[in-house]
């Protein structure tokens, strides 16, 4: 696959914080790759120097094959950004928004009525942006990020502000934005947002790229015990630890047992009729942050 | 294209703002209201008077009274008749007295309503004062205005009503946008667009010159109505490029404000700190004639005080249209010094 994005050594220091401490990764043509980190990681303020926004104190980053830095007016049609405020002008309606920076990229005022549909917010076009809900703001920031098409897109936050139903909408608008095939670099401190979304993660913790990979790769990794638990009085908890040879725990609601060896707990419960309310809970992206920092993630 | 549409995007963000429209079009309308109906100044200053040839009567008197006369009027020679009147026009003196036989004759301006009634009132005692101690009427008065008797002292506070109309709109204008942009980061947003600076400041600036032309236009219409009842006349059509010029100057401020500024709170006390100092001193609300000489020193560095200056000089003291160019000048110069330096201290962002 080609490398859409090459960063190597990032620095960006402001005054006695180091920001980006020395940030190396690589994103393939094609990739939704994440971002995540708590706030104040550096997430940002990475994105800001691949996207051209600012310049890093050492340190190299190819975009689409091209500097970012100064300001490249070639490379600037070939992407799409979203930044993490909503970047629109004042009092203007959704339609005349998209339709303005439609036209700062020459696209037709037609296309840009079909990206505010493909988003969703048709309903909503003559509606001035300061009356927009906060998620409908967020799509119609993406639309106006996705107006001219590019190659590659820029997502800052893009659920930084939205309550939890507002967030599961917009990941299913931006699953079907990564599966149009373009690359798509997304920052996030939603864990889950970023094992949902994302084919690879970079886990950043001040400034630095604590681990990359793929989310589930990185949790298998960790290697950590599946938690199984049905519901409770299906069979005692002596009887459940003597045949999964682990410790089983019973607390009035559920019969939990915590397993490197699924298969021979679920074979037993399965035999003793007891797999109703069965869950079966593996490790996530906040385990492998707790592993690899020490503390609980906190975003 | 692009141009166009980053204008439109920024006429329908103005034209939206009720808040700005009102500030900028109805106020300045109401203080045109305001000024019109109740103008006046308070003071009683001293007149200067012109004699051209022999004006026995007034000379007379003023011996007479050193006390009184002599402290409130002084009187200089002159042997041009029209020298003399320029004089008056100009607003150096205040009035010309010639004396053909009993009659005596007043030419005053109507610049400052004040000084005109002082005048007349001044001249017209001492000869009837004359009259009564001779029991007998020997002399005659007759007084008229040097300029076209039609104009009133309108002429002279639209331009400075005007003026700062224009300064208010023009610097709050360019400086709370580009504050709030920066804030919202509009301003960064653009960077990462196809499209150039020149482009995004000459849409605002063609903009804020549209917006200035309309208050200019409003602000005439009104003025010219029978109640307030200005003339367009002279080189009054001198004021459209001044008003352009003035804009810019304007805002040349607002930019520099905006740069400097971290918000929109921010920026508007500073502008208002600059612009109703600059109104005030530069004479868009009273003129100028009777403030201190370091008032008047200071006026000169305002470039509001230029365009007022300028805009009367065409509309009403009659002067040619050549008249406005060293004002244009100033303006354009102004501009270029103060986006010099905003363009030194500007910044994309606030990190």
């Amino acid at each position: 696959m080609p490398v859409t994005i090459s960063v190597r050594d990032l620095r960006k220091r402001y005054g006695d914080v180091a920001a980006v401490d020395g940030v190396s990764l690589e994103v393939e043509q094609g990739e939704f790759f994440g971002i995540l980190g708590p706030n104040g990681a550096g997430k940002t303020t990475t994105l800001e120097i691949i996207e051209g926004l600012r310049q890093p104190d050492s340190g190299d980053v190819t975009v689409l094959g091209q500097r970012a830095w100064p300001r490249n007016p070639e490379l600037l049609p070939r992407i799409g950004v979203q930044l993490q405020a909503s970047s629109f002008f004042e009092r203007l309606s959704a339609r005349e928004q998209i339709r303005t920076f439609a036209s700062l990229y020459e696209v037709s005022a037609k296309r840009a009525d079909e990206m505010l549909e493909t988003v969703g917010l048709t309903e909503q076009a003559g509606i001035r942006t300061e009356k927009l809900s906060g998620g409908q703001k967020q799509r119609l920031s993406i639309a106006c990020a996705l107006v001219h098409n590019p190659e590659l897109l820029f997502l800052d936050e893009p659920t930084g502000a939205l309550d939890p139903q507002a967030r599961r909408n917009l990941w299913d608008l931006l699953a079907q934005i990564a599966s149009s095939g373009r690359t798509v670099v997304l920052t996030t401190h939603h864990m889950d947002e970023a094992e949902t979304l994302c084919d690879r993660v970079a886990i950043m913790d001040h400034g630095k790229i604590l681990k990359a990979g793929p989310p589930a790769a990185l949790v298998r990794e960790l290697d950590q015990p599946l938690r199984i638990s049905v519901q409770s009085g299906l069979i005692p908890a002596d009887q459940a630890s003597k045949f999964s040879g682990e410790q089983a725990t019973d607390d009035g609601v559920s019969l939990t047992i915590a397993t490197t060896q699924p298969a021979r707990v679920l074979a037993g419960l399965a035999d003793r009729d007891a797999l109703a309310g069965l869950r079966v809970q593996g490790a996530t992206l906040e385990d492998v942050f707790l592993s690899l920092t020490g503390r609980e993630y906190r975003a | 294209m692009k141009l166009a549409s980053l204008s439109r995007a920024m006429f329908l963000g103005f034209v939206r703002d009720r808040a700005a429209v009102i500030f900028s079009i109805l106020l300045p309308v109401l203080f045109l209201l305001f000024f019109g109906t109740i103008y006046k100044t308070g003071n009683a200053p001293k007149i200067s008077l012109i004699a051209v040839g022999q004006v026995s009567l007034i000379r007379e008197a003023r011996a007479a009274d050193p006390g009184g006369l002599g402290k409130i009027m002084t009187l200089t020679a002159s042997r041009s008749l029209p020298a003399a009147l320029a004089a008056v026009r100009k607003g150096t003196d205040d009035g010309v007295v010639l004396q053909h036989g009993n009659t005596v004759v007043l030419r005053y301006s109507i610049a400052d309503q004040t000084k005109a009634g002082i005048v007349q009132s001044v001249i017209g005692s001492i000869v009837q004062t004359a009259n009564q101690a001779g029991q007998r009427p020997t002399y005659t008065f007759t007084a008229s205005q040097v300029q076209d008797k039609t104009l009133k002292s309108i002429q002279y506070f639209t331009p400075g009503l005007l003026a700062w109309a224009l300064a208010s709109g023009g610097a709050f204008g360019s400086a709370i946008t580009l504050v709030s942009w920066r804030q919202n980061k509009l301003l960064r947003r653009l960077r990462l667009a196809p499209v150039g600076t020149g482009a995004i400041v000459a849409a605002r600036i063609g903009i804020s010159v549209a917006i200035g032309l309309v208050q200019m236009a409003v602000f005439f219409g009104i003025a010219t109505l029978p109640y307030f009842g200005l003339k367009l006349t002279y080189a009054w059509y001198m004021a459209v490029p001044l008003v352009v010029c003035g804009i810019l100057a304007f805002m040349s401020i607002g930019l520099l404000v905006g740069a400097v500024a971290k918000t929109q709170q921010a920026a508007s006390s500073i502008v208002n700190l600059v612009i109703m100092p600059m109104a005030f001193l530069g004479g868009a609300f009273l003129p100028l004639d009777f403030a201190p000489a370091w008032v008047r020193d200071v006026s000169y560095a305002m470039p509001l005080s230029y365009l007022v200056n300028a805009m009367q000089d065409v509309m009403a003291r009659g002067e040619g249209p050549a008249a406005a160019l060293p004002a244009i000048g100033v303006l354009l110069g102004f501009t270029l010094v103060l986006s010099f330096i905003a363009v030194r201290v500007f910044r994309w962002d606030d990190v």
